[in-house]
């Protein structure tokens, strides 16, 4: 036996190795769910509510039934409870109102899109044909669409989306520092900058969006084996069978559920969707493996959305501009069911709104409403982001109207470098950061003064095109989350994470993460740690993910939790291995364990050149030939981490803005960020979060937003006229890093996937609004089209609610395309 | 059915199709060509862009009875035979220009069509050459500079990219 390998020569932590994942991505070899196709399977179509909230009064499904091709057509009726339930796994508030949640309902639809029948036939083509063909009588009822209406109907009379609660109103959650002894009394810090002080208050609206990962969803389910196989397009396929077989009775253990490629999420591929439920009905029902691929517009219209809340936010500040108490009351959107932890995304929120700031006091409430519209839940920060955007709009409010630098006032107020660990109004302890080397950085890169310069210049001289700049100095919370504390919120689950090392007979390895990447890289960044740690070359570890029979543990990914939880269990894992590895190696080398030194993948005993590599022992190991008396001939190992705490990573992000006062076009002239997110262990991976985080939220600023009209129907239903940004409407961007390593997991790392989202928004519309004070404009409500810039710069009004943002596609007079 | 005969992939097929079937679904569903994707039902997404005759098309805008006699080339036909990447695919992954993927068939697909027509675009030529391919997860940063690593405007480094 020889020794395989020379010890790595470069650390792989830190290092921009290109991904594994692209070399099939790249050519098209990919396995997304819509490319699977097994023998005898028949496809689905639905049939879906055109109507936000109506009564279903009769279903005629013969003319579908007779049609070529078809299969079959079931109604909710037909499927009745047999189809299992999609659930809520945050109930925030013990007396929650919740209502039940069938995937496809029996006598009442409560948002336009609902489903309501489904087609199954030999082809996609025939389902979709046959689906017109059925025949659905419904009796409209009033429907609760606008948000404020919404949340006080119960006292006025107005319409209520399920008329059997007898309310909008599903939970009221609130946190006060007074009554939590974190802080003190809001109330009273309020008067007291009534009386001597400063107090900001302003009324914020936090747009819905459509979260529009570029795969459609899609499932299949294979129900011909003895487990009952379903492949879907989702971020979670643990929690998906963990809800499948909760609701339908099918033990666990007879359902595997595969995450193949999986084209983007963003949060909105972390549900449990009616679809998934309905497509395995209909395969349980028929005996046949059955898929549902859905097309972009039922995308848009049905897959959770996002944001949707309004913000009253209170400020108090002293006259020298340093913040004394924050008030924040929210009203957030569920839509039309309180969706798997829909109702908890205001409730992330609530930790987040004093941000960096030493508030000495602090109250949050939000009020969650239910609608007759699409069900929100996480998209990209799921809470963070709105917080973010609330008090970095008021800091900059605050600025204003002290008459300070924004970056002035933020310094005045943050907690610094050395008063960390840090424990906030909101009772979180923040372990690391340095809020002050971040900014300075950016600041430099931004060329920060310069543009004040030149801003000053344009202003003197009456530039119709005026340069505003926007500040965002944001933390948020990630790494979800340590099991007690969710259980404290009233969670259904833990959100602890699992690894498992295999070392194999030839000295690879395979690495199992309960995490379920959907094109984060994880394949690479995992291997990155475990050739590290384990000492073999990059090349010799597999990571295996996304499938409940490879991986049967696991939380899956959203909330930037991979790589700071599931990182850590795989730490420990390998920890594991080497530690079993450890008695092997002395027992061969004839040496003492104590003896024995771990570096770059050998074991080596102390003062002498005699080694081992730990691929020859984990091949003396399968042999099994020769080891110490009583061990388990195995190298393998598994750990499941708990984070102690959340992760806190934090930046300082600058935005400069051209806007034609004009035309109140706004035009991106530079973007540059400086994330501290602690040890990096891939800068090219990360580079490429930070940027597509950036235009998320960028887009929230600027163009992206779900409109219903009067009637609850989805106007933003394609592509067509939900704006997601292109090349052409986006920069380059100058991204850095300081590091102050997390000092709660091994690695130092601190989470990414969501810092550029929550941090952009606010930057964008700060820089808006910052060209547009010489105008008195104080707030541009998103998205900041020309239209709302025109209208305040010209009336005075943040261009409140978009009523009519869709084009019309026909004209009804002519009959044709426009 | 109408009856078509096409080169796609450098192979010769014939095949009966619905004169309603589209060219994505025809590569898809009856050549089993699944490297085109569908991303979305109003021809804005560009995930199914393929080469017609040397050029890019949505192959979601074009039925498949249009393509008969003709060349198509998409996503898996791009690499040499002996599995050699092209050289805007060798781009994309040198300069991290996907992450989930899906969008990456019909965006190399237009970056290659873009170079053929302009081997040495601007930045701005690029951004606008790509107009019509969206993607979710890049912010199109490290797509713009692979398309300018493939064209030999740039050195391919990326921010954060020490070597």
């Amino acid at each position: 036996m020889t020794a395989t390998q020379e010890p790595a020569a470069q650390q792989e932590i830190g290092r921009d190795r290109r991904r594994k994942e692209d070399q099939r991505l790249i050519t098209g070899r990919t396995r997304w769910t819509d490319n699977i196709t097994l023998p005898g399977m028949l496809h689905l179509a639905m049939v879906r509510s055109p109507f936000p909230h109506a009564r279903i009064t009769n279903i005629d499904t013969a003319a579908a039934k007779a049609a070529t091709n078809v299969v079959a057509v079931y109604t909710g009726a037909d499927l009745g409870e047999g189809q299992g339930a999609c659930i809520n796994a945050w109930p925030v508030v013990t007396d929650q109102v919740t209502p039940a949640h069938l995937p496809m309902p029996i006598d009442r639809v409560a948002f336009a899109g609902e489903t309501v029948a489904v087609v199954v036939a030999r082809s996609a083509a025939a389902a979709r044909d046959a689906a017109e063909l059925v025949e659905v009588d419904y009796e409209e009822l009033p429907a609760a669409l606008d948000l404020k209406e919404a949340a006080a109907a119960h006292e006025n009379g107005g319409a209520i989306a399920h008329p059997d609660l007898g309310t909008n109103v599903s939970a009221v959650w609130r946190f006060d520092s007074a009554e939590a002894g974190t802080g003190g009394d809001v109330e009273q810090a309020i008067a007291e900058a009534r009386e001597n002080g400063i107090v900001i208050e302003r009324e914020y609206r936090q747009q819905r969006l459509i979260p529009a990962f570029m795969e459609p969803r899609s499932t299949v389910v294979d129900p011909t084996g003895e487990q009952i196989t379903v492949w879907s397009a989702t971020q979670v396929p643990h929690i998906l069978r963990f809800a499948m077989a909760a609701t339908t009775g099918v033990p666990e253990s007879k359902i595997r559920v595969i995450a193949p490629d999986v084209g983007g999420g963003f949060g909105g591929k972390l549900q449990q969707t009616p679809e998934e439920m309905i497509t395995f009905a209909v395969a349980r029902r028929l005996g046949k493996p059955v898929k549902f691929t859905e097309t972009r517009s039922e995308s848009l219209l049905t897959a959770h959305h996002g944001r949707d809340q309004w913000q009253r936010l209170t400020l108090a500040a002293t006259k020298e501009g340093r913040v004394t108490g924050l008030k924040v009351d929210l009203l957030a959107d569920l839509g039309a069911y309180v969706a798997i932890v829909g109702g908890g995304v205001p409730v992330l929120g609530a930790f987040m709104f004093n941000a960096i700031y030493k508030f000495p006091a602090y109250q949050f409430q939000t009020t969650n409403v239910l609608t007759n519209k699409t069900w929100t839940d996480a998209y990209r920060g799921a809470g963070r982001p709105e917080a973010t955007f609330a008090i970095e709009r008021l800091m900059d409010e605050l600025a204003n109207e002290l008459g300070k630098d924004p970056l002035e006032v933020r310094e005045l107020n943050w907690i610094t470098h050395e008063e960390f660990p840090f424990t906030t109004v909101a009772g979180l302890e923040y372990d690391s950061g340095n809020y002050e080397a971040a900014t300075a950085r950016a600041k430099e890169m931004f060329g920060y003064d310069a543009l004040r310069a030149e801003q000053a210049e344009r202003r003197a001289r009456g530039d119709k095109v005026q340069l505003g700049l926007g500040v965002s100095t944001f933390t948020e919370m990630c790494g979800l989350a340590p099991s007690r504390v969710l259980g404290s919120l009233n969670y259904g689950a833990g959100g602890w994470e699992h690894a498992e090392v295999r070392m194999l007979a030839t000295g690879k390895v395979e690495v199992v993460t309960g995490a379920s990447a959907h094109g984060q890289g994880h394949e690479t960044a995992f291997s990155q740690i475990a050739a590290d740690r384990l000492g073999v070359p990059f090349e010799d570890v597999e990571v295996l993910h996304g499938d409940t029979q490879i991986s049967h543990k696991g939380l899956d990914t959203y909330g930037s939790r991979s790589l700071v939880v599931g990182g850590e269990a795989l730490v420990r894992a390998l920890d594991k291995v080497i530690d079993k590895a450890r008695p092997v190696a002395a027992h061969l080398l004839e040496a003492a364990a104590d003896d024995l030194e771990f570096s770059g993948g050998r074991f080596t005993v102390k003062g002498t050149d005699q080694g081992m590599a730990i691929q020859e022992i984990a091949t003396a190991v399968f042999a099994a030939h020769n080891l110490p008396d009583g061990m388990e001939p195995s190298l393998d190992s598994e750990a499941t981490y708990d984070p102690v705490n959340f992760n806190y990573p934090h930046g300082t992000h600058l935005c400069a803005v051209e806007v034609d006062t004009e035309t109140g076009q706004v035009k991106l002239r530079k973007y540059v960020c400086c994330d501290d997110i602690g040890v990096v262990i891939n800068p090219l991976i990360v580079a490429g979060q930070v940027h597509g985080g950036l235009v998320q939220g960028i887009a929230q600023a600027l163009w992206e937003e779900a409109v219903y009209d009067e009637n609850g129907t989805l106007v933003t239903g394609s592509f067509v006229d939900y704006l997601l940004p292109t090349a052409a409407d986006t920069i380059s961007f100058e991204i850095d890093h300081t590091t102050s390593p997390s000092t709660t997991n091994s690695l130092g790392t601190k989470g990414v996937g969501e810092a550029g989202t929550i941090a952009s928004t606010p930057a964008v519309v700060n820089a808006v609004v910052d060209a547009l004070r010489p105008y008195g404009v104080h707030d541009v409500a998103m998205p900041c089209t020309p239209e709302r810039v025109w209208r305040a710069i010209n009336e005075g009004s943040p261009g409140g609610e978009t009523t009519e943002a869709a084009m019309p596609h026909f004209d009804e007079t002519e009959g044709g395309v426009q | 059915m109408a009856r078509i005969s096409l080169s796609v992939d450098g192979q010769q097929v014939t095949d009966d199709v619905e004169p309603r079937t589209l060219l994505v679904q025809y590569l898809r569903e009856q050549l089993g060509k699944t490297g085109t994707v569908v991303g979305c039902d109003t021809s804005n997404c560009g995930a199914c862009t393929v080469h017609l005759n040397g050029r890019s098309v949505k192959s979601c805008n074009v039925l498949a009875v249009q393509v008969d006699g003709a060349e198509v080339t998409t996503i898996e036909g791009l690499a040499g035979e002996d599995g050699s990447l092209h050289p805007v695919q060798e781009a994309f992954r040198e300069c991290h220009g996907l992450q989930c993927g899906y969008c990456t068939p019909g965006m190399v697909m237009q970056a290659v069509d873009l170079l053929n027509e302009n081997p040495s675009p601007s930045e701005e030529a690029i951004r606008l050459g790509l107009e019509g391919n969206l993607c979710r997860c890049t912010g199109y940063h490290n797509i713009v500079r692979a398309v300018q690593h493939a064209a030999g405007t740039t050195t391919g480094t990326t921010e954060g990219a020490s070597a």
